[in-house]
């Protein structure tokens, strides 16, 4: 795989375009979370509507195309699901929603950063402490 | 000199065995020489050399091995202070750097640091030459205190002025920025912050390599280098400072060798340097910087200058033709040594890396451990290209079309 299939249309159009982009006027959850490597910045929020559903959910941030991107598309996923749903979310999925670049260990954090932050704000709500194994374990 | 002498890349890469190596099919160009340099031939042959002929320890053992070992270390020692224009008795070898301004914040300012004292650093350090001081500043109740830099990168002296009425108790500044290139006249700084009273630190960490630095003309206190970036190997590196300023400080760590005597309740020092090198110190890379300073001596330090001129003069005239370029700094090679730190476009610094990789190019992206110089800059990060001996014109070549592909791909 080459770095133009790694850098799609589609990532290039969320780093640029992001959806779910801003800040909530009213919010339940909200968590940050920074990559030293890169520089990486995210800020999520989310309002809990009844039921458990995510009702509301933006971000902001500032970074890399592949960090940027992702957290973007996925609010988009996580909107109406079940805060359940979060803690199902895996490496993997994240990956496919990226169309599975080849990212090297440093880069695979960029990609997983906006999964770090909408676990760790929503263990929290939930009552419980995200302990992240997915992109921690190499050094920065 | 009526005309500058420079490098014979060609003759200069085949002493690089790395060099050869192939990185995504393509040729290795490595641009990353802050972050750490390659070695040559020469230095990996020392370490080869040390460790199958003579692997022995200093200054303890009187058989032959041990009589070889400590002869090449202190050579080392001899060889390294001689290039950089000091004393060997003030020259204590340690990890790097970083190691040198930790064993100045202990063994110096545990001792003459007291409350309600000032520090002062620069908004140019690397955070080694922050950190260590923030810690000292909070453990001692003593304040300290930031250089500015003037709109076009280099420190803002009426700052430095107006600090040294506070007659602070150090004055840290770098020789030469990591992000900027920014060579300062830290002759003259320090200078008027010894006239002031304070003690002077400096970080050579991006001086020594490129440039010919004597420590006794600059004047400082202390003088700091790391080997690895030098040519030499990783895990050494050297503090000079001065004489009697080291035999009245406290030593660093205790152990063995830093020792005069040792008794239940308590010891005595060696001498100066050794006092600041307790345990087993690290032979076999204190040998290999040797060998990186007898590599560096022998291609001349005003030739090495003069190379990385040339290589920042035609990177200054090549890559602004590339649109949305956006340079850092003082862009003057005149004042500036081989770096030169940027942005493209939208492209983030990571994002670029990534595609420069696949191009064989290595570059560093990110806040490069001086994160508020990049915070200064007013960006999240920026891209750094910084060059070697080894580099030719061909690399920044190289750099320029993997730029061209980076904003083809980003389609910006």
């Amino acid at each position: 795989m080459s770095s133009a299939d790694i850098y799609r249309e589609v990532i290039l159009d969320y780093y640029r375009n992001p959806r779910n982009f801003g800040k909530l006027e009213k919010f339940d959850i909200e968590a940050h979370d920074t990559n030293p490597l890169c520089g990486d910045e995210l800020d999520i929020q989310i309002r809990v509507g009844s039921g458990s559903k995510i009702e509301e959910i933006k971000f902001t941030g500032k970074g890399c195309a592949i960090s940027q991107a992702s957290a973007s598309m996925l609010t988009e996923l996580a909107k109406d699901k079940q805060l359940e749903w979060v803690k199902q979310v895996s490496k993997e999925d994240i990956l496919k929603m990226l169309g599975n670049p080849e990212l090297g260990p440093s880069r695979i954090k960029c990609a997983l950063l906006g999964m770090k932050v909408l676990k760790t704000g929503v263990y929290g709500y939930l009552g419980s402490r995200y302990e992240d194994n997915e992109g921690s374990d190499s050094s920065r | 000199m009526l005309q500058a002498e420079t490098l014979d890349v060609k003759k200069i890469r085949p002493d690089f065995p790395i060099l050869q190596r192939k990185v995504h099919g393509r040729r290795l160009v490595y641009l990353d020489n802050a972050a750490t340099t390659q070695k040559p031939r020469q230095v990996i042959d020392s370490l080869l050399d040390y460790y199958s002929r003579y692997n022995s320890n200093v200054h303890r053992s009187v058989h032959t091995l041990g009589e070889e070992a400590t002869e090449a270390y202190e050579s080392s020692r001899e060889r390294v202070a001689r290039f950089v224009g000091t004393a060997a008795k003030g020259l204590v070898f340690v990890r790097g750097t970083t190691e040198a301004s930790n064993l100045v914040r202990f063994a110096w300012g545990e001792k003459f640091v007291k409350r309600g004292d000032t520090l002062v650093t620069t908004m140019m350090e690397h955070h080694s030459n922050i950190v260590p001081w923030q810690l000292l500043a909070k453990r001692k109740d003593a304040k300290l205190r930031f250089i500015g830099l003037q709109p076009g990168g280099t420190l803002d002296l009426a700052q430095l002025e107006e600090a040294l009425r506070e007659s602070p108790r150090l004055v840290a500044v770098t020789h030469s920025s990591n992000v900027l290139g920014t060579v300062n006249d830290v002759a003259r700084i320090c200078t008027i912050a010894r006239t002031a009273g304070a003690i002077t630190f400096v970080d050579g960490a991006q001086a020594v390599p490129h440039m010919p630095v004597d420590i006794s003309a600059i004047g400082c206190d202390f003088y700091a280098f790391s080997g690895h970036k030098m040519l030499g190997p990783t895990g050494i590196g050297a503090l000079a400072g001065k004489k009697d300023l080291l035999e009245e400080m406290d030593p660093f760590q205790g152990g063995g060798e830093m020792i005069r005597e040792v008794f239940p309740d308590h010891s005595t020092w060696n001498d100066v340097p050794h006092k600041f090198e307790a345990g087993t110190v690290n032979i076999a890379d204190s040998i290999g910087l040797g060998a990186a300073v007898d590599y560096l001596t022998a291609l001349g330090m005003e030739r090495v200058r003069n190379h990385e001129k040339g290589l920042l003069k035609y990177a200054m005239e090549t890559l602004p033709l590339v649109k949305g370029f956006q340079c850092y700094g003082p862009q003057d090679p005149e004042v500036t040594v081989g770096v030169v730190s940027f942005n493209l476009a939208d492209i983030h610094p990571h994002d670029l890396a990534t595609i420069l990789d696949e191009e064989g190019v290595a570059i560093r992206s990110g806040n490069h451990c001086a994160q508020p110089l990049v915070n200064w800059l007013g960006v999240p990060a920026t891209s750094r290209a910084s060059f070697c001996v080894y580099n030719s014109e061909d690399d920044i070549d190289a750099l320029k079309a993997g730029l061209e592909k980076a904003k083809r791909i980003f389609k910006s």
